[in-house]
């Protein structure tokens, strides 16, 4: 009998050590790698230059005045909902209804624009279409929050089915809101006056936006570093029980919590509406709940990581748009190579927690 | 493996300056394109710039529609392909305005969008560019906006319908000379998109097209409240003809329908593009429109610098709309005839699609609707006169957009 126990070829062993430095040199490899893996499927599925089709993404995304601003704002949206869900998530709440809660912002918004438009002035306006959004998204966060708090539900598929929801209720308004009838769509609302629309600001059509979202971040930063709610959020997220013993409240925090996540993602609906498209359909979200999740995620919840993230991903998104048009390619082809930086990025996370060690030759 | 791992490094940093370096130039490049005309200013052919905004792209029937037009138009003035800049998939959000927008500073002379959705985003880009002339497909607000570089158009489509109706009324008349449904159970479905006037209008064209050969058809509509759905539309038309529709016709942008068609040996008749390939044993024709002669019309005018219709709609007799090939396999005898008939009535002007001596709402004929003071017909006044409804008609000062509205009495809307 052979008693040795085989020794597998590669093994897997968690690392702590590495350097700040070295991390960050992983990733930028990973990066570079990206690009390279890209530049030879455009070559040989596309065969097109690879330099010029990155040259047609940057041109695309940036190449203008105006197409930065397109980019910046889109990425501030996203930036802000990835703001909206990192205290539910930072706490372990699996809160996958920012689509929803944005809706419910987008429809409270609209709401407030089409039946109090040309009734209250524009600054009380728009006041107060800030602070409906905020409750109406709050409360599409709530509402799982407390099921999960007093009975334990499960707040995946609560969150997820709100989205649903949160659709049903946007199409239900579409129909008394539509214009003109029978169109199934609502058009840019209070075009003529322009009311509930967020102004300039120094000069700048998206300054309002940039105001807001970095006024946010920066709150978040401070919320979730220094306060004591932010300690809170973090003990409940690593153990509630450990939270328990410590006396916290862990049914009050999760509500509070959700409900704030909810409130900001209700407040990039009401950037969504007032701030750039100025209608709302049942794709105003366009899926930005989904994707902030995964910005979140790649910053580890560091918000200014998640600017930079969210700004890579729109700037892809953007340049994608500007070669569909110029090389007549279609927009897939730019799906392709942003899913393989992205492959690249998250993978690049395996080697920086983990090591492998292959299999020594045993000397007998 | 350091070395090579640096020298890959050092490669990739060249290369990646390289690509900044000249996408600068490029930017400086297309800024300085710039520099649009103002409206009634000749622009030479071989300097204007068109840009075009497609809801879809070459996947879908009517995007595919479109970019032929904008193929054609280029031929018929001899653009070169760096002439045209073409958005494709740009949905119905602030999106269209940036790719309006996007287009204006490249330096386009004149935009042209396709999508319902789009028009209030282009009337918005098109206050802020009052130099460059804007077009939008379908929509009705060019007139309402009183901006002077704000255009609609539409073609005659009912005109087309109303053709492919007659093609769907000789089937059933061999239909029932067979024996293979008695004159009483002669019901058509109709897989309609939206209950709105396009559809309305186009439906209601299409019965009047059948009913011109065949009295005693009845016609049921179902919705799928989406313009392009393949699935949707595939079950609106099962369930259409597990109703006991006989015949089957749709607006709506897939090949859904004549799929479900040539399941069960259904005769059906498109929309946009030939089905004869989808369903070589059930197509009949469709009804289609080209826009080429609009995209060549509106880009020659910005050329000799004349003012664009704010108003367009042209029909059969122009070439805008038109059937497709008949099918030889599944068509009834006399059909080219009965179609030739009718094409020459329409354009010479002794038919009218909309002729109000034929048809009723709710048992009375629209004048006498009018007279009653119905809310509806009243709104649609000044359309109803002369024995027809004006549809499109831009010459006697109508939208290009279709209006008709009326749920004629043989027709089973239903909406829920």
């Amino acid at each position: 009998m052979d008693n040795t126990v085989k020794e597998p070829l590669i093994h897997l062993s968690k690392r702590e050590d590495m350097s700040f430095g070295k991390k960050w040199l992983v990733r930028i490899i990973a990066i570079l790698l990206s690009l390279i893996v890209c530049a030879g499927f455009i070559f040989i599925i596309i065969k097109m230059n690879p330099v010029e089709v990155y040259e047609g993404i940057v041109e695309g995304a940036v190449g203008t005045g105006r197409r930065f601003w397109v980019t910046a704002r889109d990425a501030l949206t996203l930036l802000c909902v990835a703001v909206a869900v990192t205290p539910a998530f930072k706490m372990k709440f699996w809160n996958i209804g920012a689509e929803g809660q944005i809706l419910m912002g987008c429809v409270a918004s609209a709401a407030m624009m089409i039946y109090a438009g040309n009734a209250l002035p524009t600054g009380l306006l728009l006041v107060l279409m800030f602070v409906c959004s905020f409750i109406a998204g709050g409360i599409w966060g709530i509402i799982p929050a407390f099921f999960k708090a007093r009975w334990n539900t499960n707040e995946t598929l609560f969150t997820l089915m709100l989205n649903y929801v949160a659709m049903q209720v946007v199409t239900f308004c579409i129909v008394y809101w539509e214009n003109p009838a029978g169109s199934n769509s609502v058009g840019i609302i209070n075009a003529p006056t322009r009311a509930g629309w967020l102004p300039q600001l120094f000069g700048l059509d998206y300054g309002w936006n940039l105001a807001i979202v970095l006024l946010l971040t920066v709150l978040m930063f401070i919320y979730m570093k220094r306060t004591k709610h932010g300690y809170e959020i973090a003990v409940v997220g690593e153990s509630e029980n450990t939270a328990r013993y410590a006396g916290i409240n862990v049914g009050k925090v999760i509500v509070r919590t959700v409900g704030i996540s909810g409130g900001i993602a209700g407040i990039a609906g009401f950037i969504l509406v007032s701030g750039s498209s100025h209608t709302i359909s049942t794709s105003t979200a366009g899926g930005r709940g989904f994707t902030a999740i995964i910005v979140a995620w790649l910053a580890k919840f560091n918000v200014w990581a998640m600017a930079v993230i969210a700004f890579l991903l729109v700037f892809m998104q953007q340049g994608a748009i500007q070669i569909a048009t110029q090389y007549n390619l279609n927009e897939n082809a730019s799906e392709v190579i942003t899913g393989i930086i992205l492959f690249f990025v998250i993978g690049c996370e395996f080697f920086i927690n983990y090591k492998l060690e292959f299999r020594k030759k045993h000397s007998a | 493996m350091k070395k090579l791992l640096a020298f890959i490094l050092a490669a990739v940093m060249t290369a990646s300056l390289c690509a900044c370096g000249s996408s600068k130039g490029g930017a400086e490049g297309s800024t300085s394109a710039k520099g649009s005309s103002a409206a009634g200013e000749a622009v030479a052919a071989s300097d204007i710039k068109v840009g075009c905004i497609m809801i879809g792209d070459e996947n879908e029937g009517y995007t595919e529609a479109h970019l032929k037009a904008v193929e054609e138009m280029k031929k018929n003035l001899g653009l070169s392909d760096d002439q045209v800049v073409i958005k494709t998939n740009i949905k119905e959000d602030e999106g269209c305005y940036d790719a309006a927008v996007d287009l204006a500073e490249q330096g386009c002379n004149i935009v042209i969008a396709n999508s319902f959705g789009h028009e209030s985003y282009i009337l918005q880009a098109a206050a802020d560019y009052p130099d460059v002339q804007f077009c939008h497909a379908t929509g009705y607000q060019a007139k309402s906006s009183g901006l002077s570089n704000m255009h609609n158009f539409f073609t005659r489509i009912y005109e087309s319908r109303y053709l492919s109706g007659v093609v769907a009324g000789m089937k059933l008349n061999e239909m029932i000379k067979n024996g293979e449904v008695s004159k009483d159970k002669c019901k058509i479905g109709y897989v309609g998109a939206f209950p709105y006037a396009e559809v309305i209008s186009g439906f209601t064209s299409f019965y009047l097209g059948v009913k011109s050969v065949c009295d005693s058809a009845t016609m049921e509509v179902k919705y799928t409240n989406s313009w392009a759905s393949f699935d949707l539309e595939k079950e609106c038309a099962e369930q259409l003809i597990a109703d006991g529709c006989v015949l089957i016709s749709q607006h709506a942008d897939t090949t859904g329908a004549p799929t479900a068609c040539e399941a069960k040996k259904v005769p059906c008749v498109g929309y946009n593009i030939d089905m004869i390939p989808t369903a070589p044993d059930a197509a009949l024709t469709s009804a289609t429109i080209n826009w080429g002669p609009y995209y060549t019309y509106a880009v020659q005018s910005v050329i000799d610098g004349t003012a664009i219709e704010t108003d367009w709609a042209k029909g059969v007799k122009d070439g805008a709309d038109a059937i497709t090939e008949l099918n030889d396999k599944t068509v009834a005898e006399g059909t080219k005839e009965a179609v030739e008939e009718a094409q020459k009535g329409i354009e010479d002007g002794t038919l009218h699609v909309f002729d109000t001596s034929k048809f009723t709402v709710g048992g009375k004929t629209l004048e006498e609707l009018v007279e009653s003071g119905d809310k509806d017909a009243t709104k649609l006044k000044d359309y109803i006169k002369d024995g027809y409804f004006h549809e499109s008609d831009v010459e006697s000062g109508m939208p290009s957009a279709p209006a008709f509205t009326f749920i004629i009495d043989g027709i089973n809307s239903i909406t829920k």
